[in-house]
């Protein structure tokens, strides 16, 4: 077993296993936590309001646009973009369809690939350069944060490298970064991927049958 | 350092329980609460929406920050991998220094208005990991004095200003004979409990006879009771779950008394809150009335016919109480009672659901070493009422109005501050006839 098919073989399994399980268990075990009954009579329904946070929440409201504009237009170009390449960028998509499942759309064209990766690349380090700079994210940042960080640039810069295939070296550097992402993301806050609907499905419920989702 | 840090600093040294903390922290921890440590993300952005970060500028005073305690001890001991960050020592236990450093935070430094959540990408409810927290800093013996003591005030005295029930009659009874209004107080029998706030019936006596005027001519069926009339509930906001159930359970126990299917919560923002929303959660059982803020009941009857004002030409505004607008869902009845009422109404910016709170909330008006940064947070207000250009702010809460009334003292602001029963009250249309409900 050549060094390549190791990375893409046992390597790619375990991590896989250890980011779908870890992800399971994180999420099961905070609902496995449970709560209370809210014994008070609803004014509104806390469905609804689960959904309106839920949507509400993916953009400023109520009179924050100017407040949190950097955060808004620097977190959206590094998410969309990140997803944009990890759905669609042509080898990923290759990848997929050879070893997990036949996706049911092409894979773009070069000149979005660029676009995404210019996207990704300058909201994450925007909004790294956020971090380092502002009092209050520098005084609320801990390790986590700064390793999420880095592990996710260097998964993006060797995935930009290997674009080309042209050394196997860069393709195998690409998946290994990949995989310690995907060991990492279970434990780290990450997470906030999925959790985030948690989050807001509470506050939503929680808020929205007082008759204010906020 | 703050004048609220110097005072803990100056402070006797005192003994700290931290395993009781750990512990409180560990039971409180539930499913709502593990989701929003699961998922903060430290972006910052609830620094944007806060009032103690936009008067001090202090990176420490960031509601996310107020997350810290409870998560160091939910990654400890409950949450997914606890067991694994302990074995590689990744997750150290609290500590007592956390607890003194976080103290201020906690306590003086978070009126629990909720305006965080609003701006928070996760919609993380801080305001209630706050609640939460004081149970623990409290169990651990910590929580400003001052705070601690109007709890057990309202324990053992009926009141956090020391309203006992021969106060309360005495003041009644001179507020009915001075103002020459019906002020009902222990009938039998009632459809409505009317509460009152100890703020209003020592500060601003005008805000309860307002009330028996407003409500006897709208000929509702309404008393006070001796057995229960303390609307604030300090024991919930001092972090002491025993007496706030205490003061719940006396509510209730008048309520039931009296045969009332309603009790109205008078011009407070976290009494309604406290009761309307987490008053059964306390007590254990769903109550067995309605809670109407007076805001709400109020409206009801104008929407009936029962009430009607005559019209006010002064300029004026409404500074919305965080407990009864953004988290209580009653915004739009105080809105709806000035209107045709205020000729002149003009709403601050931002306004509503989205109002900047009076710095005073959530027990933080208590706090004589926080007085500092409660004017502080005034010049917010101060700038929005006079970008209306409305001669007079009008608010539906008599601990807004206390901790504004202050702040305005203290800054020399030469507003209007006025209570909106008063102001109705006062104009209220008394040629239209009131259709009373048969007597019980």
């Amino acid at each position: 077993m050549t060094a390549m098919e190791f990375i893409e073989g046992p390597v790619w399994y375990a991590a896989s296993a250890i980011f779908v399980l870890g992800i399971a268990w994180r999420i099961a075990a905070i609902f496995m936590i449970g709560r209370a009954r809210d014994l008070s009579v609803s004014r509104r329904s806390p469905i609804v309001g689960a959904a309106k946070a839920v949507l509400l929440h993916s953009v400023p409201h109520g009179g924050n646009l100017g407040r949190t504009v950097y955060h808004f237009v620097t977190g959206y170009l590094f998410h969309i973009g990140l997803f944009a390449l990890l759905l669609f960028a042509a080898p990923h998509v290759a990848f997929i369809n050879a070893g997990i499942v036949a996706l049911p759309w092409p894979a773009m064209p070069h000149w979005a690939f660029i676009i995404a990766a210019e996207a990704a690349f300058a909201g994450l380090i925007l909004l790294y350069v956020r971090r380092l700079t502002d009092p209050v994210t520098r005084q609320l940042s801990d390790v986590d944060d700064h390793v999420g960080v880095w592990l996710t640039f260097v998964a993006m810069l060797t995935g930009c490298l290997a674009l080309q295939e042209a050394h196997a070296g860069l393709r195998m550097l690409h998946m290994l970064s990949v995989e310690a992402l995907m060991i990492y993301f279970p434990f780290s806050r990450l997470t906030h991927a999925f959790t985030f609907l948690l989050a807001r499905v509470n506050t939503g419920a929680a808020l929205g049958r007082r008759g204010f989702t906020p | 350092m703050t004048s609220a840090a110097s005072a803990i600093a100056d402070a006797p040294a005192r003994s700290i329980n931290v395993q009781a903390a750990v512990d409180k922290f560990n039971a409180l921890t539930n499913a709502h609460i593990a989701s929003y440590l699961d998922a903060c993300v430290h972006c910052g952005q609830c620094a944007q929406a806060c009032h103690f970060h936009e008067v001090t500028r202090d990176p420490r005073r960031v509601p996310a920050m107020k997350l810290a305690p409870i998560t160091k001890v939910y990654r400890r001991h409950k949450a997914p991998f606890a067991g694994l960050r302990r074995t590689l020592g990744l997750a150290p236990e609290l500590s007592r220094k956390d607890l003194e450093e976080w103290e201020e935070l906690i306590f003086d430094s978070c009126t629990m208005c909720g305006r965080c959540t609003v701006v928070c990408p996760m919609a993380i409810d801080i305001a209630s990991v706050v609640a939460l927290s004081r149970q623990a800093f409290v169990a651990a013996g910590l929580g400003p004095p001052d705070l601690l003591q109007a709890a057990d005030n309202a324990r053992d005295r009926g009141s956090p200003l020391g309203v006992t029930r021969e106060v309360l009659k005495d003041r009644v009874e001179w507020l009915a004979d001075e103002h020459e209004t019906e002020i009902r107080l222990d009938k039998p029998k009632a459809d409505v409990l009317l509460l009152i706030s100890s703020i209003e019936l020592m500060k601003y006596p005008r805000s309860v006879v307002a009330m028996a005027k407003l409500l006897n001519h709208a000929g509702v069926d309404w008393t006070l009771s001796s057995r229960g009339y303390e609307s604030t509930n300090f024991g919930f906001l001092a972090g002491k779950p025993d007496v706030a159930r205490t003061l719940i359970a006396r509510i209730t126990e008048a309520a039931e008394a009296l045969g009332a299917r309603t009790v109205i919560v008078p011009e407070c923002g976290h009494a309604f809150g406290v009761l309307r929303w987490s008053g059964a959660n306390i007590l254990g059982r769903p109550l067995p009335y309605e809670v109407r803020h007076i805001t709400e009941f109020l409206a009801q009857h104008k929407r009936d016919g029962r009430l009607r004002f005559k019209p006010i030409d002064t300029s004026m505004t409404y500074h919305d109480p965080c407990q009864i607008s953004r988290r209580g869902g009653a915004t739009a009845d105080a809105r709806y009672l000035l209107d045709g009422v205020a000729s002149d109404f003009r709403e601050m910016t931002p306004t509503g659901n989205y109002n900047w709170c009076c710095g005073g909330g959530g027990g933080v008006q208590a706090l004589g070493r926080a007085a500092e940064v409660r004017h502080e947070v005034f010049r917010i207000k101060m700038r929005q009422v006079s970008e209306t250009g409305a001669a007079m702010m009008v608010s539906a809460c008599s601990n807004c109005r206390l901790t504004m009334d202050e702040s305005k003292a203290a800054l020399g602001w030469d507003g209007e501050l006025e209570s909106l029963v008063e102001l109705l009250a006062v104009h209220l249309d008394d040629t239209a006839s009131s259709a009373p409900r048969p007597a019980r």
